[in-house]
């Protein structure tokens, strides 16, 4: 079973469909029981980081999650669930994450060349690290692969622990990993077959 | 890099897929459901639902409609029409929709767009924008195209952009159901005029209208069509492979 960890932000009527149709059973949950129980943990998330952070925070869910991954629980977070997993954010301020990945989430503003857009809105291809193996949940993707992003922030200063990159007028993190957490700036559940097949190497870890 | 997008647009009243030429004389095409992911495995970006129903009873009908299609399809859902309140939002958003776009609702009450941004973020509010040439001025029409509202359409999508709209789609009159190419000029300045996503709509009638839409306006991001899809004249894949050819960075 895995738990889909629901602490009141966002819709994830589409996350729980795109692991149904997998054939994953997982659960849409914040009861802390069934999260214990759960095999493996999802930390979805959309908005801004401080809203994000108090409620998960509110509900107990932050020392939780910290408790059951330290026994070696995977655990994937998406989008702002994954710019949750680094110790802070400085998302109108400075606020502290959960801090199981080392770096921090800063504005894409200054960093991208002034012409580009943000949020960066779209499909861009990622790229793979260097002298680093493929990470496990990307065994059935090939670099160049596109995925859907949606975000004005990224995680930096995490550079031994990016799992991969996407150029957007400068090399941003698409995702990161520390032993059995696992973060992914995009939204595989919007990224189509591609997008489902990091789920389904997900559920198979 | 980012891809530019293709969007396949679907009308759907009572039910069923329906596309206007010039916004009159519907034709049925085809079951929302099968259509959307018809298109999701060829290779679309993104899919645009636009509810066209009037009534409460075809309203609920086109709820489950998206319902169903979100829960089957894995790619970034719009959904448009009679969206007229935050709750409006929340009702689509419900089942599964991921952006929503605002047309005549956002001109009966302007605030719509800076209410949902704030609740929803700015990456979720699309403003569209049905604009025709009136004497030589580009113009904002409501009410899909049939009422003249009088307002300076670039002075709007500025307005609708700063007040928080995370993309623009414009919905060109001049060219729509004409398929001879999208309205540049139209899009030119509507490019100049805001710094979030453009989405070009009205006017494709074959792949070389993608070609010069993009290779002429690199500030436009994605380009929105139905009939030419729904009715097999183009194929997602054929385009994307053109214009991966010509040069324009596409997901294929």
């Amino acid at each position: 079973m895995i738990a889909i960890i629901d602490y009141g932000v966002g819709n994830l009527f589409s996350l729980s469909s795109s692991f149904k149709s997998i054939g994953a059973d997982t659960v849409v949950t914040g009861d802390p029981e069934v999260i214990r129980k759960a095999e493996k943990l999802i930390l979805p998330g959309v908005g801004a980081f401080r809203d994000a952070a108090e409620k998960l925070r509110a509900n107990g869910l932050d020392k939780l999650i910290i408790e059951e991954t330290a026994k070696g629980k995977p655990l994937l977070g998406i989008c702002l669930g994954m710019q949750m997993l680094f110790e802070k954010s400085f998302e109108y301020g400075e606020y502290e994450g959960l801090g199981l990945i080392p770096g921090s989430v800063v504005p894409m503003k200054g960093v991208v060349p002034d012409d580009l857009k943000v949020p960066h809105i779209g499909w861009n291809g990622l790229i793979f690290p260097e002298n680093k193996p493929k990470s496990k949940i990307f065994k059935y993707l090939n670099e160049g692969d596109h995925m859907y992003f949606v975000h004005s922030y990224y995680a930096a200063d995490c550079d031994d622990f990016v799992s991969s990159k996407t150029e957007y007028g400068a090399l941003l993190t698409a995702s990161a990993e520390k032993d059995n957490v696992f973060g992914v700036q995009f939204h595989p559940e919007k990224s189509g077959e591609k997008g489902l097949s990091i789920l389904k190497a997900f559920c198979e870890l | 890099m980012i891809t530019k997008r293709i969007i396949p647009c679907l009308d759907v009243k009572d039910g069923r897929v329906v596309k206007g030429v010039n916004f009159l004389g519907l034709a049925d095409v085809s079951s929302p459901v099968k259509l959307a992911q018809f298109y999701s495995e060829n290779g679309a970006d993104e899919l645009v639902f636009y509810d066209i129903t009037a009534s409460s009873d075809g309203r609920k009908l086109f709820t489950e409609i998206l319902t169903e299609v979100a829960s089957k399809i894995f790619i970034p859902l719009t959904v448009g029409g009679g969206i007229n309140t935050v709750d409006d939002f929340d009702r689509v958003l419900k089942c599964g929709a991921d952006k929503v776009s605002v047309n005549s609702g956002a001109i009966k009450n302007p605030d719509l767009i800076s209410e949902a941004a704030k609740k929803y973020g700015d990456q979720c509010v699309v403003l569209s924008a049905d604009i025709k040439r009136v004497d030589g001025k580009f113009t904002l029409f409501a009410k899909g195209g049939r009422e003249n509202t009088g307002i300076d359409a670039i002075e709007w999508v500025k307005r609708g952009a700063a007040g928080g709209a995370g993309e623009i789609v414009v919905n060109s009159i001049d060219t729509d159901g004409v398929k001879n190419g999208f309205d540049l000029e139209m899009l030119e300045a509507v490019c100049n005029a805001v710094n979030v996503p453009v989405i070009a709509s009205g006017g494709a009638g074959g792949i070389d209208h993608f070609k010069t839409l993009f290779h002429a306006l690199p500030k436009v991001d994605a380009g929105l069509a139905a009939s030419i899809f729904h009715f097999g004249e183009v194929s997602i894949k054929d385009l994307k492979n053109e214009l991966h050819n010509d040069g324009i960075n596409v997901r294929r």
